[in-house]
């Protein structure tokens, strides 16, 4: 399924979709399906600075633990609370109920260096196919 | 990209049916084998719950025939294989002359001159090469390698009787635990055991391909979850079931292992270990594996430290998450005076403290099944 083209997204599969001077964050649905049943997400709290490209936080699914890096720089507004509870949202909804983090955009000039959902798209498809195994 | 310089990995004869079924596939122990094909979690739940088939096909399947089968294998493993009445699988280990462990094979005897050793995919070689050898040195048995010709399926949680009843033969839901039987099917003998890796009831089958692509097929459509070895880890770290090349290795000892009572010192056989297992009884385990419950969030993987008062006593040999219990689970050597139940300790999840405390094995008791023991 093609990535939703009302945001934008970084190449470690973050995806950032901004809504005036603030702006969602989360990861992709190539993400979620490539980590597994998700367990347990640790996000920065509201009023916590983060940036851009850098570790924000960690998410553990059944299978592995991954580092999560912020996709542009910004202070957090907001976490998903929900996700405390129910972290598989990240998998069942990961553009939608399985957001991240609300946060305040430092420099909306960023997006620029984020991809659009095509290129996104483009770079999960070599990606997926450097690691299928065999011929 | 051309990866000619990667060895082939193995295929079972059920590569194309996971495929087609949208298995991810992983290398392991030289096989492609499915890791998940809808998910690990549901995978897990659907064991527990109802029922889920696993393709083991990679495990090593070594009959051993003939008058001195007995006697060979006694020589070779831990365990006094030689009383095991007909139709009866036990446990055992194979060690080597310091005492540690080269695998942990389950061993069948069908009948007075025919057994079944089933070992781990990466040590299946080298069992082979080694219950070769003393085969070679003068026992009256002979050594019939049957991993390339068969596939194996472990059928397993509290519906697999019903499931597997319906699809070979009402003899199945009477088995007793840790029975074994051939049943014919589809022209050839089918292998049934009522043994597996998941803490539940359930079985596991050796058959011709075509046998064993017809079970699964039957199974698959009939509602019983396909599961791969993802699901197999979880299930089996929540049995507290431990796996080579993790928990246990040649670098351990079975009684630090929590595997004395697969050790039979007192039948006087002369077993490859036998010497140096006696003298580490005697001396009793200077470490014990246990059994660790997080009490917080987070999840302890291989490898990572156990900390007692921030010092670090020991090591995470298996780590992970409990679907069951919501909670990571672990397997790791600790001194002994640290093993008692309700020890409170850490694991160094990288950099936090997560705090940990011993409890009693197994994590997860399997529900229903085949509950009445052999008597």
């Amino acid at each position: 399924m093609p990535s939703p083209v009302d945001r934008r997204y970084s190449k470690e599969h973050e995806w950032l979709k901004q809504e005036g001077d603030t702006a969602y964050i989360g990861i992709t649905d190539y993400a979620q399906d490539q980590l597994g049943d998700v367990v347990y997400v640790d996000l920065p709290e509201a009023g916590k600075a983060i940036t851009q490209f850098e570790k924000m936080g960690e998410i553990e699914s059944v299978k592995a633990v991954s580092e999560l890096y912020a996709p542009a720089s910004g202070e957090v507004l907001m976490a998903n609370e929900e996700l405390a509870q129910k972290p598989e949202l990240v998998n069942s909804d990961p553009h939608e109920a399985g957001w991240l983090l609300q946060i305040k955009l430092a420099d909306p000039s960023q997006l620029e260096t984020l991809l659009s959902a095509a290129d996104y798209d483009a770079f999960t498809a070599s990606e997926a196919k450097d690691a299928a195994i065999g011929p | 990209m051309s990866r000619t310089d990667a060895p082939a990995l193995r295929k079972t004869a059920l590569f194309d049916l996971h495929e087609r079924q949208g298995a991810r596939i992983v290398p392991f122990a030289g096989w492609a084998m499915p890791v998940q094909y809808r998910g690990i979690v549901e995978e897990h739940r659907a064991v527990r719950e109802r029922a889920g088939v696993f393709d083991v096909s990679h495990m090593g399947r070594l009959f051993v025939v003939g008058d001195g089968a007995a006697q060979l294998l006694r020589r070779a493993v831990t365990y006094d294989v030689s009383s095991l009445a007909e139709g009866r699988g036990h446990y055992t280990l194979l060690c080597n002359e310091r005492g540690g462990i080269i695998d942990d094979p389950y061993v069948y005897r069908l009948d007075g001159t025919r057994f079944l050793f089933v070992g781990n995919a990466a040590n299946a070689a080298g069992d082979a090469a080694r219950l070769r050898s003393l085969a070679d040195a003068g026992a009256d048995a002979e050594l019939l390698d049957r991993q390339e010709q068969t596939v194996m399926l472990a059928v397993q949680g509290p519906a697999a009787s019903g499931f597997l009843a319906r699809a070979i033969g009402p003899e199945i839901a009477a088995m007793e635990k840790r029975a074994c039987t051939e049943l014919p099917f589809m022209r050839h003998k089918l292998f049934v055991s009522r043994t597996g890796y998941t803490g539940e009831d359930g079985f596991e089958l050796v058959a011709a391909p075509d046998a064993g692509r017809a079970i699964w097929r039957q199974l698959v459509a009939e509602g019983v979850e396909p599961c791969g070895l993802g699901a197999r880890d979880t299930l089996r770290l929540e049995a507290a079931l431990p796996l080579w090349g993790n928990d246990i290795d040649e670098s351990t000892d079975p009684y630090e292992a929590g595997l004395g009572w697969v050790v039979s010192l007192d039948d006087g056989a002369d077993f490859a270990g036998r010497d140096a297992l006696a003298a580490i009884k005697q001396h009793g385990a200077a470490r014990k594996l246990v059994c660790l419950r997080a009490k917080d969030r987070g999840v302890v993987r291989d490898g990572y430290d156990v900390l007692d008062d921030g010092a670090v006593v020991g090591r995470v040999t298996s780590g992970g998450y409990s679907p069951t219990l919501g909670v990571s689970i672990a397997l790791a050597y600790v001194p002994r005076g640290l093993a008692a139940e309700g020890r409170p300790l850490a694991a160094d999840v990288r950099g936090r403290a997560l705090a940990m405390v011993v409890v009693k094995r197994p994590f997860v008791r399997g529900g229903t099944g085949a509950a009445t023991p052999a008597a």
